[in-house]
């Protein structure tokens, strides 16, 4: 790809966006000697994507539409750097066919398709018509915009039910609803129309059929400026929430490459037929027959374009650049290969467990996944030793991100926090790197969606790969509320806790002049678990060192149990372990004591990250969920059960001014339900404006200051139930 | 040498003592004597009375001595020790220990001397045979070189002994007065602790009490009533919720006296045995050289926008750890403990988070500071210090007519800032250990100066880039030299002068502008190369801080 050499290619480019998207097309400009210009907005001034550019321009405040929204600023930056081209990443400008016009017309160069290609697949109705007339299969519908409610009724009657409403301009869900009959129909015709205008200021609505069980498969493509196109791997992206993609993958399992040969054909079909130049993607609805229907063309790089990238080992972000610059596609139809399996998590800043709420806030840790400790936990739950352990494949994990440890999720912007991809030698491979990927992703100061993450992927039946578009609403019906432990699970648990206990009292033994014991028995028990408190000891064994540093024995027994007898047990290679928030300790973990390697039950690889420490136990983190787990002492947990509970005072119940001041506003009244980091009241002091937000879930109980009041110290100003 | 006495004196002794016993038999007595009273020694104040402790949530004084002491460490002294009251049917009422319970024993395999008040014998209250023995391991404390952790759970004087127990604290008092500087001294308060009990406590280096159990006051509620005809709760009076946020007499609150005691084995592991020895080290794998990324982006460029100094501290430290020392009081200061490649250091910083007064200086926050750079110089642990701040309180404001705090500042100068401000002052320039100070961002006034500065005799001075060195903010500044003439525009010239360390490096008051990732690197590296450091001083007897 590279034997063109550089002369052709730009010598600077300027690349509209933010984040991860940002970051990545920078890698591979820098990788063929591009300078490459940053854009940004004030609060991202210090962000990874400025930092990494060679020069970096500021288009504006915070906000998208006076920043990164100013095609106008951005033109100028490009002229003011001497930029040659402008790579738009996935949404801002990127579907905006204004600025690919402006853009060309200045005489610059849009690294993506032309305005007119971006136009066409832009308007839902008339890409599908355009779909129609190329040869696409689409779905049963009237293509035409519906007058009224009479003529919806109408309309689904001849398309045949289930019919699905859609707004024509619509996008992210937005004024889409099922009918499965008349009465429907007319109900929902005016609701989507009224959510259509609200939401994009265009009401004309459409009908089609509606496809049950869907799978959402999509065809990446690639088109240089001569009129050539060649079809990608496909990609499996029906694990959505609220119709926003959490899970891709790369190929997608159980269709047959007949389906997929069919779809790629008459995706390059509409290609060739729009004049479409750079990558795109079809997107498909799949019924259960394996019939496909199109949905739309998004002209633009798409988030989960890691996965075809993979899989094909070809560089999208390249190939964009190339045909930007007027080469021709490298590589023919015939050239494509597939090697592997590939699937990428969306890591989102929103918090799984309340319903997915955004969360902010400065990210007080954040260490991506490692590929070397992903790898050797894949190689143990293998049944390998590291050394033995050689993957076919080289990037077994690629992580897209565009924050840093320190930084901040602010509320501006999208809140992904990164792309996390695996690639197996197969799909179960690839699953399983993506399990410890996670296992090993260390995000802390917001909170994110990491556990919902871990829980797709153990999901059985997102195993088998048989998955629709109602994956998540099936599988999560009542929402989603963290991993729910196995015995063997929970015994894994408590054993690693057991020697993260046994670990802080080595530690803290060697302020002393004795050496740390080597054996010491804890108190153990699950927080919020059925289960008894149990007593473990666990006792290190250093003469053997299989896996690497340590290797301890935890046996466990019941309170009452007679001292020698033994309800279960664990055999620990620790290969790495730290005692601060955010470190991970990682182990071999095999059933029973373990003493020479003979008929041996197998181990498996267990990742706990460390959260806290809190009194007489530990916050930890595993299979992605956190758990609050006591561990300490036999005579600390005896005596524990005298103490009570603390007692409640307005300290604790109410929120206090932190510093006099006056109270500006209240944005709460009594008997709301506030969630906790929910902004309740603004005090002034030293000239600047304080948002005081809730220190936990629960209600308004009372308010004990009245906006306007001076307020000292400590003094209560809301009280809570 | 000593003779025997002549066979007719041994007949008489005989013929005097009847029955006479063998060796054996009064051996067996002995032993029977002994063991009686070494189990109603160990029993305390009996079943009833520690089932209601228990009931109060409390522990006995032996359960806590069990917790804070590695297992099978304690020795006891003093068991058998009884009061010598004879008056108000005493003599008749004696429990031997007399109602603490004293010894030795080792926390991480360290030495300390301990002291635990019984409540169940007597409520606790102090006599003279139990003052003599907390004496005793207050001496012992000094002449071996060890940490005294005294648990107190007391209801104060034993009044039948009268005069001879107040005699007792003094005793305590004194030796308190004596062994400060010497050996650290820590107070759990577990029960109530008032009157002049208070005292002893407030003279030891760290205080810590237990929430809803414990409580502190020279007078109680009943005379706050009948005095001032004030209603208080002995919780609101004195509390450990009050007395780790309002007063500032505790230093430390836990939930209950588990978390307590495993509290004080924490903070035991970051203290000397004594002034004669430097502080424990600790194994880490938190290597020296390890650059922290983050440090570089969490200073925020806007001048007045709030950051969370603590996390700021925390990347500096080893494994993340920093023990904050009362957190809960003047929290515009923070002071604590951390370590640095294995070896325990004092943290003073000032905290810029919005809701703590920006991180001025005022006077509670003066007298937290000052208290803890003494404890840090007498017990040889090196002191870093973290500086953003925007001045002393009063005359932070501008213009002050629209500063909601106002009334504070003259609160401020009326409390005597001055004073109690000097007291920081004093005891920066007084210490003599290492002093390393990183300046993060602003650094104004005469609360520059304060903060550690290379004129007080800081060993290593730093600024990170985005560090201001000025005698006030900007506007302020030019608000006074140009009487609000152009005021934009000197504001930008002013700011282009002094918003930066690049002055204050060229005068040499920072050593260097370094970057902040690696302010952890370079801090290791100088607290070793000051590992011996050594100031020699005039002859005093003491100086007179302004107290």
């Amino acid at each position: 790809m590279a034997s063109d050499g550089p002369r052709k290619l730009f010598r600077k480019i300027l690349v509209a966006n933010r984040g991860e998207i940002a970051c990545r097309v920078m890698r591979t400009a820098h990788r063929l000697g591009i300078r490459t210009v940053a854009v940004y907005s004030e609060p991202d001034a210090r962000s990874p994507h400025v930092r990494m550019a060679d020069e970096a321009v500021c288009v504006g405040p915070a906000a998208s539409v006076s920043s990164y929204l100013r095609a106008g600023a951005i033109l100028e930056a490009m002229r003011a750097t001497g930029a040659e081209a402008v790579h738009p990443g996935y949404g801002f400008l990127s579907e905006n066919a204004e600025f690919s016009e402006a853009v060309e017309a200045a005489g610059l160069a849009f690294i993506g398709p032309g305005a007119h290609a971006i136009r066409a697949m832009g308007d839902k109705i008339a890409s599908k018509k355009l779909a129609e007339a190329a040869g696409v299969h689409t779905i049963p519908g009237f293509l035409g915009v519906l007058s009224g409610a009479e003529e919806a009724v109408k309309v689904a009657n001849q398309v045949g039910y289930p019919v699905m409403l859609k707004a024509s301009a619509g996008g992210g869900g937005k004024g889409m609803r099922i009918a499965w009959n008349d009465a429907e129909t007319a109900a929902g015709y005016a609701l989507s129309s009224r959510e259509a205008a609200a939401s994009f200021g265009d009401d004309r609505i459409f009908i089609e059929r509606y496809v049950e069980q869907p799978r959402h498969i999509e065809i990446q493509l690639i088109a240089d400026s001569f009129g050539d196109a060649i079809y990608l791997t496909e990609r499996e992206c029906s694990i959505q929430r609220r119709n926003q993609k959490v899970v891709e993958e790369a190929p997608a399992p159980n269709l047959s490459r007949e389906a997929v040969k069919r779809m790629g054909e008459e995706a390059v079909a509409l290609a060739k037929a729009v004049g479409y130049r750079s990558a795109g993607t079809v997107e498909f609805l799949v019924d259960k027959n394996e019939q496909h229907y199109f949905l739309e063309m998004n002209t633009r790089l798409q988030v989960e374009h890691p996965v075809t990238e993979l899989v094909t080992g070809l560089d999208l972000v390249e190939v964009m650049i190339r045909v930007a610059a007027g080469e021709r596609l490298p590589l023919t139809q015939a050239q494509v290969t597939r090697t592997g399996w590939a699937i990428e998590s969306r890591v989102y800043a929103e918090d799984a467990l309340r319903g997915f709420l955004p969360s902010t806030g400065t990210l007080s840790a954040y260490r991506p996944p490692l590929a070397e400790d992903v790898s050797a936990s894949v190689a143990i739950d293998s049944g390998l030793s590291g050394s033995e352990y050689t993957p076919s494949i080289k990037d077994t994990v690629r992580v897209d991100d565009g924050v840093c440890e320190g930084g901040e999720i602010s509320i501006h912007y999208d809140p992904m926090i990164a792309k996390l991809v695996t690639h197996g030698v197969d799909r179960d491979q690839a699953r399983k790197l993506m399990m410890a990927s996670l296992d090993h992703y260390v995000i802390r100061g917001v909170r994110h969606n990491v556990n919902f993450l871990r829980s797709i992927m153990s999901n059985p039946r997102f195993a088998q790969g048989t998955v629709t578009t109602n994956f998540i609403p099936e599988e999560f019906p009542d929402g989603y509320a963290g991993h729910v432990l196995s015995e063997g699970e929970r015994q894994d648990l408590l054993a690693c806790t057991s020697a993260l206990q046994f670990a802080a009292d080595a530690r803290s033994a060697s302020v002393g002049s004795n050496p740390p014991p080597t054996s010491q028995r804890y108190n153990v028990r699950l927080d919020e678990s059925t289960q008894a408190e149990e007593i473990v000891s666990v006792t290190e064994a250093k003469d053997l060192s299989t896996f690497a540093k340590k290797t301890l024995f935890v046996q466990a027994r019941g309170l009452d149990a007679e001292p020698d007898t033994c309800s279960w047990a664990r055999t620990l290679h620790l290969s790495r372990s730290g005692l601060d928030p955010s470190s991970i300790l990682s182990a071999a973990i095999q059933d029973g004591i373990v003493v020479g390697s003979t008929t041996a039950p197998a181990p498996r690889a267990m990742a706990v990250q460390v959260i806290a420490k809190k009194p007489l136990g530990w916050h930890v983190s595993a299979y992605g969920t956190t758990y609050s787990v006591l561990s300490c002492p036999p005579l600390f947990a005896e005596y524990s059960k005298h103490m009570k509970p603390p007692a409640k005072s307005l300290y604790d119940s109410a929120l206090l001014s932190p510093m006099p001041g006056a109270l500006l506003s209240i944005a709460v009244s009594v008997g709301d339900e506030v969630v906790q980091g929910q902004e309740v009241c603004v005090v002034e002091a030293m000239k600047m404006q304080n948002v005081l937000f809730a220190q936990r879930d629960g209600k308004v109980k009372s308010i004990l200051a009245q906006p306007g009041s001076v307020l000292s110290a400590d003094q209560p100003i809301i009280d809570f139930e | 040498m000593w003779r025997r006495p002549p066979l007719a004196l041994r007949a008489r002794a005989r013929a005097l003592s009847t029955p006479p016993l063998s060796h054996a038999e009064k051996a067996r007595s002995v032993a029977a004597l002994l063991a009686d009273h070494t189990s109603r020694a160990l029993a305390g104040g009996g079943e009833a009375r520690l089932a209601a402790q228990h009931a109060k949530g409390k522990l006995s004084a032996r359960e806590r001595l069990a917790l804070l002491l590695d297992a099978g460490s304690f020795r006891e002294y003093d068991q058998l020790k009884s009061h010598r009251c004879a008056d108000f049917g005493m003599a008749s009422h004696a429990v031997p220990g007399d109602g603490v319970v004293t010894g030795h024993g080792t926390i991480g395999g360290r030495r300390v001397l301990v002291f635990a008040q019984d409540f169940t014998v007597f409520g606790g209250s102090l006599g003279e045979a139990h003052a003599e023995k907390i004496c005793k391991v207050m001496e012992r404390a000094v002449e071996a070189g060890a940490p005294l952790v005294g648990l107190n759970d007391s209801g104060g004087a034993r009044i039948q002994e009268g005069v001879a127990s107040l005699a007792g604290y003094a005793e305590v008092f004194q030796r308190n007065v004596l062994a400060s500087g010497v050996v650290p001294q820590l107070s759990v308060i577990m029960g109530p602790c008032a009157g002049g009990a208070v005292y002893s406590p407030a003279m030891t280096d760290f205080t810590v009490m237990v929430e809803d159990t414990s409580y502190m006051f020279v007078t109680g509620p009943e005379v706050v009533k009948t005095v001032t005809n004030e209603t208080v709760t002995s919780e609101a009076l004195g509390g450990a919720k009050t007395h780790t946020r309002k007063s500032g007499v505790a230093h430390l609150s836990y939930q209950n006296d588990v978390h307590a005691l495993e509290g004080i084995r924490e903070l035991i592991g970051f203290l000397p045995s004594s002034n004669r020895e430097p502080p424990p080290r600790r194994a880490t794998e938190d290597i020296p050289t390890r650059a922290d990324a983050a440090l570089d982006v969490m200073v925020p460029h806007d001048p007045n926008t709030p950051y969370d100094m603590a996390a700021v501290v925390r990347r500096v430290l080893d494994d993340n750890e920093l023990m904050e020392m009362s957190p809960a009081y003047a929290k515009n200061i923070l002071t604590g403990f951390g370590r640095m490649n294995g070896a325990p250091v004092g943290i003073v910083a000032n905290q810029p988070q919005a809701l703590e007064l920006a991180g001025c200086l005022d006077i509670d926050a003066s007298v937290k500071a000052a208290r803890f750079v003494r404890f840090c110089d007498a017990f040889n642990m090196p002191i870093l210090t973290f500086v953003d701040v925007p001045g002393f309180l009063p005359g932070v404001c501008e213009p002050p007519s629209s500063c909601v705090l106002a009334a504070a500042c003259t609160a401020q100068e009326h409390g005597g800032i001055i004073r109690h401000g000097a007291k920081l002052l004093f005891a920066f320039a007084e210490a003599t250990v290492p002093k390393i100070t990183v300046i993060t961002r602003k650094a104004y006034g005469g609360a520059y100066d304060v903060m550690s500065s290379k004129h007080l005799r800081g060993d290593f001075n730093y600024a990170w880039p985005s560090a201001e060195v000025a005698v006030m903010g900007a506007k302020g500044a030019v608000e006074i030299i140009f009487r609000g003439k152009n005021v934009e525009e000197e504001t930008r010239a002013y700011e282009a002068k002094f918003a930066n360390p690049l002055v204050a490096a060229q005068r040499g008051f920072v050593d260097e502008v370094i970057q902040p990732s690696l302010t952890r690197t370079r801090i290791c590296e100088d607290l070793e190369l000051l590992r011996d450091k050594q100031v020699t001083r005039p002859w005093k007897k003491h100086s007179n801080i302004p107290l």
